[in-house]
């Protein structure tokens, strides 16, 4: 069973995201651990499913790269 | 997996409201003392707070309310079944701590002339105090939390207290959720914060983490608490809320309210007298959502458009900011719409309800050593600055403690068999998905336990639950975040059983909607005016027993019992 995309409620501009510099800001911020750095990028990552749409990690983010939706099944 | 040991005085669990604040009191009372913050997530930003909050919901402010008072209209809004102790040591150290926390640097609303702008939205009292600048909460308490020296730790899940053989508290045992790493933590003391069981019962969206608690509270505390030996209280009083429909925000009448807004039915007509959360409003609100004006709606719509804005601003920038984006994907506008309504999944928390651990206004629970505050522990209706207040003397007792104790022993076999258990899920190749057990587990939580309340379906839903006992031995991870995950389940677990069994033992219903009985539809005698027990045996049962109510220190009087039996409109009937 595999999905090749899946819209994940934190979407993270990758041109903004400085993950890649040592920023781990959002990561910390995410009460559930949600967030991870994707290998393949070096960027901030949604790597499972389970957001409260809180937003610390919106409004914490330092570059402002990242936007958090309504989760689908609450749309 | 490799093993930490830690060694600290005071061991304060969770790291959200209550927690920092007892580790800053503990530190305060006795700067010698090695204090712990232990956090599931990071304390900067976790539990209910973490977007900070819009208000003080029970704020005892001189010269609005007295503590008397105060006491007397909790006792009638928690249906007589508390100890007035323990409301009298919120109420009379409530005022202080709001100084205490303005010194710091919360927000608090103030009148033109610096005093606090308190709003009525109780029935008989004036205790809402407004904090429209209340986003930055976390981070005032973050700094103080380095300015007191008290050492922090994130990603720590604790799964059991640590006790000897006289059964005083020995330390914690935890794991990080990122490496994996097994930490024994030697304490004198242990202080739970751990907030509510907010992912017990499923919401209605299916969305495992659609709840209306910040759902890294899985009922850690709760079970913790059990497994050490402590009595819990009140766990057939649930928590459900009155929320917006699909978004698990509240509606927030306690904002709205002051400013003209109110909950309606279909008709726009306003059918409750007072919005504040009780049992029985949320019977009179369940009726009406269910009934032939449903649903239930907030209504501002008839609100100039300055206070729209100004409720806006409040909303979309405090406790849920997320709601404002929700409102847009729909198009409800709330200058045209009413905002649709709808009752949360079930929960256990004691600062919306009565569900907790035990304790007594020291925040001393039954196990010498331990302590509990926030929304875990059994404090009626005490929210946010009850956390505070009781994270203060919880931290405080608990320095007492340690001048007076020396370490208790640990148990290596209780080390063993807990990192056993806990690890487990690592080790199977094959097996169930927690996130699968999980959903299974809060689905029967639906169907059996969500009030109305009938015995054999509670009976059924306990054959379920020991089902889904034996398939924990089945559960498999592929790493420290899905063994998170995986423990959680057993928090979950536990947090169900206690909730089926307190409810069977009362036989009667009380607190409205929170523990309404349809094969007992009336309230119990006299012989109901006790506090249900759950307590784990020495054999390792369940037990549920009564525990006898403290005579009032101030009865409530007969017109305060009559407003919170009677919260529905003279005119208005629900046609079923």
């Amino acid at each position: 069973m595999s999905y090749r995309t899946i819209d994940f409620p934190v979407k993270v501009n990758l041109d903004k995201c400085i993950a890649d510099k040592g920023c781990t800001v959002c990561i910390d911020a995410c009460p559930l651990d949600v967030l991870a750095i994707d290998l393949s990028t070096g960027k901030a990552a949604m790597k499972y499913d389970e957001c409260w749409f809180c937003l610390p990690c919106e409004k914490d983010c330092p570059t402002q790269a990242i936007h958090v939706d309504i989760p689908y099944l609450l749309r | 997996m490799n093993t930490v040991e830690i060694e600290t005085d005071v061991l304060v669990i969770g790291g959200g409201t209550a927690g920092p604040m007892a580790a800053i009191k503990a530190k305060q009372k006795n700067p010698e003392l090695k204090v712990l913050l232990l956090e599931k997530a990071n304390v900067k930003r976790s539990g209910a707070i973490s977007m900070g909050m819009d208000g003080l919901n029970n704020a005892v402010i001189p010269g609005y309310a007295t503590p008397e008072q105060y006491v007397r209209e909790i006792t009638a809004a928690n249906d007589g079944i508390v100890n007035q102790k323990t409301l009298f040591a919120y109420a009379e150290n409530s005022y202080a701590m709001i100084e205490e926390l303005d010194s710091w640097g919360v927000k608090f609303e103030k009148d033109e002339n610096g005093d606090y702008a308190v709003k009525k939205v109780h029935h008989m009292g004036t205790y809402v105090l407004p904090m429209p600048e209340g986003h930055d909460i976390k981070k005032v308490l973050y700094r103080k939390l380095k300015q007191t020296r008290v050492s922090i730790t994130n990603r720590l899940v604790a799964t059991r207290v640590l006790t000897d053989a006289d059964g005083r508290v020995a330390g914690a045992l935890a794991f990080d959720c990122r490496s994996g790493t097994y930490t024994v933590i030697r304490a004198k003391t242990v202080i739970l914060c751990t907030g509510a069981a907010g992912r017990l019962g499923l919401p209605t969206s299916g969305y495992l983490f659609g709840t209306y608690e910040n759902p890294t509270n899985a009922g850690d505390g709760y079970s913790m608490a059990y497994h050490a030996g402590a009595e819990l209280s009140g766990i057939e009083c649930f928590q459900i809320n009155p929320l917006i429909k699909d978004y698990n925000g509240p509606a927030c009448a306690y904002v709205t309210g002051p400013m003209g807004g109110y909950t309606a039915n279909a008709q726009g007509e306003r059918f409750i007298e007072s919005d504040y959360w009780s049992g029985q409003m949320m019977q009179e609100f369940y009726q009406e959502l269910a009934g032939g004006k449903g649903p239930v709606f907030l209504k501002v719509d008839h609100l100039a458009e300055e206070t729209i804005a100004n409720i806006e601003a409040i909303l979309h920038s405090n406790e849920r900011p997320s709601r404002g984006r929700f409102h847009e994907g729909r198009g409800t506008d709330y200058r045209q719409d009413m905002v649709e309504m709808h009752i949360s999944e079930i929960g256990l928390c004691s600062g919306h309800s009565a569900s907790g651990v035990w304790v007594n206004e020291r925040a001393e629970t039954t196990v010498p050593g331990l302590y509990a505050a926030g929304d875990l522990a059994c404090v009626p209706h005490n929210y946010m600055l009850g956390a505070f207040v009781y994270g203060r003397l919880a931290g405080e007792t608990a320095a007492d403690f340690c001048s007076r104790h020396d370490f208790a022993g640990v148990d290596a076999a209780q080390v063993e068999t807990e990192r056993r258990r806990i690890f487990a899920p690592l080790t199977r190749q094959h097996g169930l998905a927690p996130a699968q057990v999980e959903y299974k587990l809060r689905r029967l939580v639906n169907d059996y336990l969500q009030p109305p309340k009938v015995a054999r379906r509670m009976e059924l839903g306990l054959a379920r639950f020991a089902e889904i006992r034996a398939d924990l031995e089945q559960m498999t991870a592929s790493n420290p975040h899905e063994l998170m995950r995986a423990a959680e389940v057993g928090f979950i677990l536990d947090c169900a059983e206690m909730a089926a069994r307190a409810s069977l033992f009362r036989t009667e219903s009380r607190w409205g909607l929170y523990h309404y009985r349809q094969d007992f539809p009336a309230a119990g005698g006299g012989e109901w005016q006790v506090h249900v027990q759950v307590k784990k045996s020495p054999a390792g049962e369940m037990t549920v027993f009564k525990r006898p109510l403290e005579p009032y220190l101030a009865p409530p009087e007969a017109t305060e019992q009559y407003s919170y039996q009677h919260l529905r409109i003279k005119s208005a009937t629900a046609t079923a």
